[in-house]
C-alpha cells in the first residue's frame, strides 16, 4: 500500500500557494476541516478561490479565512449565515458565484470523472442560464454546465486509513465524496486515523486513489448552527 | 379568520399520500412534517444527505453531524440512509423525490416561482431550491397570500429575479387553497375558515379562476 500519511495538517497544505483554487467539504458547519482551515490561517496564503457549498458563519469555519481577507472569490450555493460575507461583497473586497447546489455537487462530481460538462434542468429561465448554451430533450429545456476542478481538495471523514481509504458519518459526508476526487492533490483530516487494512472494505465510501495526504486531525469543536431539541 | 403559520402546514398535510417520498423547504414546509396523519408511511429527504428525517433530538441525543438542510440538529429512523450531495441531487433531479413543498415570494400565473433573491438586498444564494422546482412533478408552495406591505404575492407575472419556470402546481396560503392551470391562472378551490371570495380576490393580482360555491377548508 501507498502510505498517505503526513505528520498534521501545517505539512498537509505546506505547499498551497497564493491564488489557488481550493474546494473545501462540508454543510453548513458539518463536516468541514476545521484542522486545516486553521492550518491556512497560519500560513497565511492569500488570493484563494474557494469552491464550498458554504462559506461559514462569523468566526467559525470559512468565515475565519474571510476574517483575515485571504479569499479572493466564493463559488456556492447558499451564503445567507455570515455578516462579513455581505461586508466585503458589498464593498468589493470579494466576489461570488452563486450555483444552484445540485448543479454545484454534479459540476464536482463531473470534474472528478473526466466529464467536462452536462446537462441540467436546474436554472434553466433564470440568472444562472444567462450566457449558457440550453438544449431540449424529449419536450423539455436543458442547461449546459461545466465541470468543476480545484488544485487542492481540503476534506474532512470521520474514519481513513493509511491508504488513504475514506468512510464519512452522519450528514457530514455531503459535498465531501465528490471534492475528494476532483482535486489535483486531496487532502484529508480524519477523526481517527487506522492501518490499512482495519477497515471494511465493504464499507469504505472514498477510495484511496483520491487522496494523496492524510492525517489524523484533532480538537474538533463541530460547532452546531442551529441546535433544536424535543422535550426527552 | 386567515391561517397562521401552523394552519397552513395542516392544511399542507392533506396533499400527503401513502408511500411518498417528500422534500419539505425551510420555513412553513418544515411544520408540515408536524401534521402527517397517524398511520401514513411517508418518507423526509433532506438534501443534504438524508433520507428518513426523524424528529428533532433530545439534548441527550443531539449529534452535530446530523443535521438537515435549514442546519437544524434532526435523527434518524428506523430504514433511514445518508448518502452525498451528488447522490442526493441525483434523487431530485432523476424525478425520485415525488413532492417538493417549499416557500416563495412571488408565484405568478403560469406557475413560475421567485424564492431566492431580491435585488439590491443581500443575496444570500439559491441553495437547493433551484434543483427541486426545475425536477419536481408536484411542487407545493407554502406562503403568506400577501407581502407585510399588502402587496399580493400570485401575480400575472414575477417581478423578482426567477427561480423556475412553470413548475408550481398548488399554492396554500393563509387565505385560500389554489392550483395553477396549465393554460394559466389561478383557480380558486378552498378558503379559510371564515374568509371570503371577495376578499381572496381583492388579494390576488394575478387572473383568478372561481367556478361555482367555494367550500371552507377543512382542518
Amino acid at each position: 500500500m501507498i502510505n498517505k500519511v503526513v505528520s498534521g495538517p501545517d505539512e498537509a497544505i505546506h505547499d498551497i500557494p497564493n491564488d489557488a483554487t481550493l474546494m473545501l467539504g462540508g454543510f453548513g458547519l458539518t463536516g468541514i476541516p476545521e484542522n486545516c482551515i486553521s492550518a491556512l490561517l497560519r500560513k497565511g496564503v492569500t488570493g484563494l478561490t474557494c469552491i464550498s457549498n458554504n462559506a461559514g458563519v462569523d468566526g467559525f469555519g470559512i468565515g475565519l479565512l474571510l476574517e483575515t481577507r485571504q479569499v479572493k472569490k466564493m463559488i456556492s450555493s447558499y451564503v445567507g449565515e455570515n455578516a462579513l460575507f455581505e461586508e466585503q461583497l458589498l464593498s468589493g473586497l470579494l466576489e461570488v458565484d452563486l450555483i444552484p447546489q445540485g448543479s454545484l455537487a454534479e459540476r464536482v462530481r463531473a470534474g472528478s470523472a473526466g466529464i467536462p460538462a452536462f446537462f441540467t434542468p436546474a436554472g434553466v429561465g433564470t440568472e444562472v442560464a444567462e450566457g449558457k448554451e440550453t438544449r431540449e430533450f424529449e419536450g423539455k429545456t436543458y442547461l449546459l454546465e461545466s465541470w468543476l476542478r480545484a488544485d487542492f481538495s481540503i476534506i474532512k471523514a470521520w474514519k481513513g486509513d493509511t491508504a488513504g481509504n475514506l468512510i464519512f458519518r452522519g450528514t457530514s459526508r455531503n459535498f465531501n465524496p465528490m471534492m475528494a476526487a476532483a482535486g489535483k492533490i486531496t487532502v484529508v483530516e480524519v477523526e481517527e486515523l487506522v492501518p490499512a487494512g482495519e477497515l471494511d472494505p465493504n464499507q469504505i465510501h472514498t477510495p484511496g486513489i483520491y487522496v494523496q495526504r492524510i492525517f489524523q486531525g484533532k480538537d474538533y469543536e463541530k460547532r452546531i448552527e442551529q441546535r433544536t431539541t424535543r422535550q426527552a | 379568520m386567515s391561517l397562521d403559520k401552523q394552519g397552513i402546514a395542516k392544511r399542507i398535510a392533506q396533499e400527503i399520500e401513502n408511500n411518498m417520498y417528500i422534500n419539505l423547504g425551510i420555513g412553513i414546509p418544515t411544520l408540515v412534517a408536524n401534521y402527517i396523519p397517524e398511520g401514513m408511511d411517508v418518507v423526509l429527504q433532506s438534501e443534504n444527505g438524508l433520507l428518513g428525517i426523524g424528529p428533532f433530538p433530545t439534548e441527550a441525543e443531539v449529534d452535530a453531524d446530523l443535521i438537515n438542510a435549514g442546519k437544524q440538529t434532526v435523527t434518524m429512523l428506523p430504514g433511514s440512509v445518508l448518502f452525498d450531495s451528488a447522490e442526493s441531487f441525483a434523487m431530485i433531479r432523476g424525478g425520485h423525490v415525488h413532492l417538493t413543498i417549499l416557500g416563495a415570494m412571488e408565484v405568478s400565473e403560469n406557475g413560475d416561482i421567485a424564492n431566492w433573491k431580491i435585488p439590491g438586498k443581500m443575496v444570500k444564494g439559491m441553495g437547493g431550491a433551484m434543483d427541486l422546482v426545475a425536477s419536481a412533478d408536484n411542487i407545493i408552495v407554502a406562503m403568506q397570500h400577501t407581502s407585510r406591505k399588502g402587496d399580493s404575492k400570485l401575480l400575472p407575472e414575477c417581478t423578482l429575479p426567477i427561480t423556475g419556470l412553470k413548475c408550481v402546481k398548488k399554492i396554500v396560503t393563509n387565505l385560500a387553497v389554489l392550483d395553477v392551470l396549465g393554460e394559466g391562472g389561478f383557480k380558486l378551490l378552498e378558503r379559510a375558515p371564515g374568509v371570503s371570495v371577495e376578499e381572496i380576490e381583492k388579494a390576488t393580482a394575478g387572473k383568478l379562476i372561481i367556478e361555482g360555491e367555494i367550500p371552507e377548508m377543512q382542518i
